[in-house]
């Protein structure tokens, strides 16, 4: 079956999801909304002509400004036996930044939904451990946000969270540091 | 003294790492323990993490090239052609053949390399040092073979958009048919140390075994999938530069567990050999970069888009310039196009397993998402799976095991 083919399934099947199709370069993606995600991926994974057992990769997309719906998480699906590749893209907004988690279906899918949660903020229902993965615990704010600064506008001025960890520090020890 | 049936047991929690030898970088386990046994195993990983997929949508293409050098710094030539072919089929450039078959090559040797580190440390993990001593020795021959071609080692951007910086001469290709020819020997050697050793084979058989559907549910890939009796093999599922012009088989384990999967690795060293040795044999003439490669002074605006069809040739006696020039007053710029999105995943397998790079054109010189789909990330989240209910040993066993690099697991 084509990818092609495989996309009017799912449009057959969930005619008031699936938003758009994109053929590009040999590869399709179907945008769809995020509400029935888990019964698109079941479909998806469960169907034996279909049989997606491979879930490749699963990342986020910020589209700030540039669409209408902010976010998006993409999904990268494979089937071993068939070898075929499907693309789904699920929007995601920023006021209800929250989507199913497709742990239950792929395993793998864990630590990829933790780092989309990481890098984007998008909240992952269902996730049996959903933290921060790359940065620290305590860190604020979602790197990969096109918002997100990639360089302080500090210029040459000094860290002033430094400082704040010096003090910090100062103050745990017993003695005084020279 | 109290009796001994009024002693208490509980778990201990340690940290295995982040500074720890055997986890193959700042790789940090908590494991909790009942006695040697693993209770439970949760990973921390982010320690080496770099921001490349940050830093790779504020550069041009060709400007990211050198940062796919430093995710996995043990086979960054594999890392350049997956990045570099995943921009060629964006930018829909054709590469020439004789590239793709250098590139094939550079692969391959990449992989003997990356392999070779594995054999070593993996081994030394284990406990036998012997294997490390000759393995990098050869491994030496491989980066020799490097920097002939291309100067540089370890971190190399020899790949370009659309082909290969420079070309080989001959002394590289001689060289690296006497490396092919001495290889298999070399291999051999590797495994008389240890392939029928008591101890090894104790300390690897019925190790971390994972099922052919728990491995696919989990993303597995590479060897370490392999392993378990998949043959999914990026070079064969979605051949890219030469590998459809060259003859190769996929080794497979059956048991699934650190064997096996030691087991094809040992076999892939045989498979790349023979592919080094196909490709030096076939290796055609011409251009080895693209006339329509992008250099480093992309613009970082507006990508240049197909030139529109050009007007049609003014029939016999061409009018003067300036009555054209009268006759047409020149047409308006036309309004720039809403940016329309091109996306294209391309994977390569890489030594480690897939690598795949997820590119999000907006029409400029600067991808709009470039993400990176590491296989060492994946691998290391199914240690939990592998180690829980093991001895501590075994989780050494089991970190060689899945081949992690941690530059490419944290990014």
């Amino acid at each position: 079956m084509e990818p092609m083919e495989i996309a009017e399934q799912i449009k057959g099947k969930f005619p008031s999801e699936v938003k758009e199709i994109v053929e590009f370069q040999g590869q399709v993606s179907v945008l769809i909304k995020k509400d029935k995600l888990l019964e698109i991926m079941n479909f998806l994974h469960k169907t034996p002509e279909l049989y997606f057992d491979f879930l490749v990769d699963l990342c986020g997309v910020d589209y700030l400004g540039k669409k209408e719906t902010r976010f998006e998480v993409v999904y990268h699906l494979l089937s071993i036996k068939y070898n075929k590749a499907i693309r789904i893209k699920a929007e995601v907004s920023e006021d209800d930044c929250v989507i199913d988690s497709v742990v239950g279906i792929w395993l793998g899918a864990n630590w990829h939904e933790r780092e989309c949660y990481d890098m984007f903020g998008i909240k992952f229902n269902g996730h049996p451990d959903l933290r921060r993965i790359l940065m620290p615990e305590d860190w604020e704010g979602y790197p990969l946000r096109k918002d997100y600064p990639l360089k302080s506008d500090l210029g040459d001025k000094e860290w002033k969270g430094f400082k704040e960890v010096i003090a910090i520090g100062k103050k745990n020890l017993a003695y005084e540091v020279r | 003294m109290a009796a001994t049936k009024d002693l208490k047991t509980k778990t201990l929690s340690i940290n295995m790492g982040p500074q720890h030898p055997a986890t193959h970088g700042v790789l940090r386990l908590v494991l909790e323990l009942d006695g040697e046994t693993v209770v439970k195993c949760k990973p921390y990983v982010g320690y080496l993490h770099r921001g490349t997929e940050k830093l790779g949508e504020n550069r041009t293409y060709p400007m990211a090239l050198p940062l796919s050098d430093r995710l996995d710094y043990v086979s960054s030539m594999a890392n350049n052609i997956g990045f570099c072919v995943a921009v060629e089929k964006l930018l829909g450039i054709e590469v020439p053949e004789r590239a793709k078959y250098i590139r094939t090559i550079m692969a391959e040797l990449t992989r003997i390399a990356n392999h070779i580190v594995w054999i070593a440390t993996h081994a030394l993990d284990i406990g036998a040092m012997t294997v490390f001593l000759y393995s990098m020795r050869d491994r030496e021959w491989i980066l020799e073979l490097f920097e002939m071609a291309c100067g540089a080692r370890l971190t190399v951007t020899y790949p370009r958009i659309g082909g290969v910086r420079a070309d080989v001469d001959q002394e590289f290709l001689d060289h690296c048919y006497k490396f092919t020819e001495a290889f298999p020997k070399l291999v051999e050697q590797y495994e008389t140390l240890i392939d029928q050793n008591r101890i090894w084979l104790q300390r690897t058989k019925g190790i971390g075994v994972l099922s052919a559907e728990e491995a696919i549910n989990w993303g597995l890939t590479g060897p370490t999938l392999r392993g378990s009796g998949v043959p999914y093999d990026v070079r064969k599922f979605a051949p890219y530069d030469a590998y459809d012009k060259v003859q190769f088989e996929v080794p497979v384990g059956k048991a699934g567990d650190v064997y096996d999967r030691y087991r094809c690795r040992m076999e892939e060293f045989r498979q790349s050999n023979s592919i080094i040795r196909q490709c030096l044999e076939k290796l055609p003439g011409g251009l080895v970069l693209s006339p329509d490669a992008p250099g480093y002074e992309l613009a970082a605006g507006p990508r240049k888009k197909p030139a529109p069809p050009a007007p049609p040739p003014k029939a016999e006696g061409a009018p003067a310039p300036d009555a054209a020039q009268a006759a047409a007053p020149p047409p308006p710029p036309p309004e720039p196009p809403a940016p329309a999105f091109e996306e294209v995943y391309v994977a390569t397998e890489v030594p480690k397993g897939e690598l795949g790079f997820y590119f999000i054109s907006d029409g400029t010189g600067k991808p709009y998402r470039m993400r990176i789909r590491s296989p060492s990330y994946v691998h290391a989240s199914v240690l939990p799976r592998m180690c829980e209910g093991s001895l501590v040993a075994d989780v050494i066993a089991n970190i060689g095991s899945i081949d992690i690099v941690l530059g490419e697991c944290d990014r």
